[in-house]
């Protein structure tokens, strides 16, 4: 597709389901380079002066288009930090995919920490799709450190899925967010730590408009000896209402610690925190043993079924 | 057929020893419909836990088609041909009530051939097939999910523990429906159904009482029915499901 190692293929369909060159506006990144770069009328992709990332520029009004940015490393020992501004027009309606992959067969740790800021314009419509995956046999770490800020104009709306289920062996993940009135963020993460893996997801959200929504749902398994936390804190500055939840199922010696944090500064915000954190309910593996599967493939199915 | 020899199932309650079921010895034929009946803490429910696997006995010994099964797994027991409907259905989250069904079958399914088995518990097929088995569905709807994976199956055997509970009254004829179509196409195989309600001893072959922990009555239908009558094992004339449309209850 894009002459590429066939490790960096199958990275990128891991993270961004590609199979082939993308459809509209793209920016692929391989081991620390741009290696390739579409815009459209309405998309434009240019590379900070400074050269510490690119902007994307999404003009007004566009409709049904998808932007796809993703990140490849295959080379062990390569540390970045990229920073990508993305500037959504009033009223645009598209989706980005974004995501990063990392193969790691050397010895040296391999790091990608993507700094994602999001410009919403008033009434533009995003979903935003990020992956992370890790592989390779190398005793280097694969660390991703994503950071994403959300900036929410009037009656914006935005929908992040934020997934990273194999390999990546640690992460910390600050997201945070500001809204004006009427504007509406969902977040769905799903994450599974295995091995000795660290996962940090921290989502300080500030609900400042009258009418804004945010609802933070994360779905996640820690597995061996991993540990995750789970840190979300809701400021609810005007009317508004807000929820976060974190849901989660314990393996093995897995750890996971879940912080909720709610601090309501107008008499009619609206803040809900929920959490759970347990192991496999047994009823749920005995009922699955009964239809003939072995408690092994019955937690496989438990699993995949809570993380899909 | 499933033959139980003496089996005893006794639990720990604060240090002493409480025996919940005493020396239990008898036969599920196949190609019949069995229904275990009796007031409620005879031990019912435990019996069929025993069946299932999900306890051992803390004496006697279960056979299976002549195999003794006394200390083999969940896993293999359903492999074997044992199937189990819960009385609590288990809620799951993120799987679809296709996967389910997919997973009872044990083998590829087409959703067409998925939605056979909703249809046949009285559920939209077309509305449930991809809902999450999760909390958003009623007691009544996963009743009815849990009954349909059992059908999937197609088990030799095929357990039911108390399916009437949670099921509203003008779905209950369609449960007595469902039960007489697998009563009807069963063959070699045998259905045993832990129930309180009269219309679900009407269908049965044959009946098996349980009060205290032991077997009280045990025979064909004809036999056992006229004993239940005025004891205390009998069933209220005004239960639960037994009214019409449109009766009036006069109890």
């Amino acid at each position: 597709m894009l002459n590429l190692d066939a490790a960096s293929d199958r990275l990128l369909e891991e993270v961004a389901d590609l199979h082939k060159v993308p459809v509209g506006a793209f920016n692929i990144r391989a081991n620390g380079k741009a290696v390739a770069r579409n815009t459209t009328a309405n998309i434009d992709i240019v590379q900070k002066e400074d050269g510490s990332g690119i902007d994307i520029k999404i003009a007004p009004g566009t409709k049904n288009e998808s932007v796809h940015i993703p990140v490849v490393l295959t080379a062990s020992g390569i540390k970045e930090t990229v920073y990508n501004d993305f500037y959504i027009g009033e009223g645009a309606d598209v989706v980005i995919v974004a995501g990063c992959g990392i193969d790691n067969c050397g010895p040296k740790d391999s790091e990608h920490d993507g700094i994602h800021r999001f410009y919403v314009g008033e009434g533009a419509k995003v979903k935003y799709v990020e992956k992370h995956y890790g592989s390779g046999e190398g005793t280097g770490k694969r660390i991703l450190n994503p950071g994403t800020e959300v900036y929410m104009e009037a009656d914006s709306y935005m929908e992040m899925e934020m997934v990273q289920i194999k390999g990546v062996d640690d992460t910390v993940r600050d997201t945070k967010a500001e809204l004006k009135a009427g504007a509406k963020l969902i977040v769905r993460e799903r994450l599974m730590t295995h091995g000795s893996q660290r996962a940090i997801s921290n989502y300080r959200v500030d609900l400042n408009g009258e009418g804004c929504t945010c609802d933070v749902v994360s779905r996640s398994v820690a597995r061996d000896d991993s540990y995750q936390k789970f840190d979300a804190i809701l400021t609810g500055n005007a009317p508004c209402s807000g929820h976060t939840e974190c849901d989660a199922i314990i393996m093995d010696n897995g750890k996971i610690l879940a912080v909720p944090g709610l601090e309501a500064n107008d008499v009619d915000a609206a803040l809900v925190h929920e959490a759970a954190i347990g192991k496999i309910a047994g009823e749920q593996l005995i009922k699955l043993m009964t239809l003939g599967l072995t408690e092994q493939e019955a937690e496989e199915q438990i699993i995949n079924g809570f993380l899909k | 057929m499933l033959e139980l020899q003496h089996v005893s199932f006794e639990v720990n309650d604060e240090g002493n020893g409480k025996e919940i079921l005493r020396d239990i010895s008898l036969t599920i034929p196949d190609g019949a419909l069995t229904v275990i009946t009796g007031p409620n803490g005879g031990g019912k429910s435990t019996l069929a836990k025993l069946i299932a696997g999900i306890i051992t006995p803390t004496s006697g010994k279960i056979l299976f088609d002549g195999e003794d099964i006394t200390t083999m797994s969940i896993t293999d027991r359903a492999k074997k041909g044992i199937g189990f409907a819960f009385q609590q259905p288990v809620r799951f989250k993120g799987i679809q009530v296709f996967d389910l069904i997919k997973l009872a079958t044990g083998e590829k399914l087409s959703s067409v051939d998925a939605c056979k088995y909703l249809s046949a518990v009285g559920l939209c097929a077309r509305d449930y097939i991809n809902r999450e088995v999760n909390a958003s569905l009623s007691g009544g709807e996963l009743k009815r999910i849990e009954i349909a994976t059992v059908l999937a199956k197609a088990s030799k055997l095929s357990v039911f523990d108390e399916p009437e509970a949670g099921i509203d009254l003008w779905s209950f004829q369609n449960l007595i429906e469902v039960f007489e179509d697998m009563r009807r196409t069963i063959s070699d195989s045998s259905i045993l159904i832990i129930s309180h309600q009269e219309r679900i001893l009407n269908i049965a072959d044959e009946i098996i009482v349980l009060k205290e922990g032991q077997l009280q009555y045990c025979g064909p239908k004809e036999e056992v029915l006229p004993k239940l009558n005025g004891t205390d094992s009998s069933i209220p004339g005004c239960g639960k499901g037994m009214l019409k449309k449109g009766e009036d209850q006069k109890c």
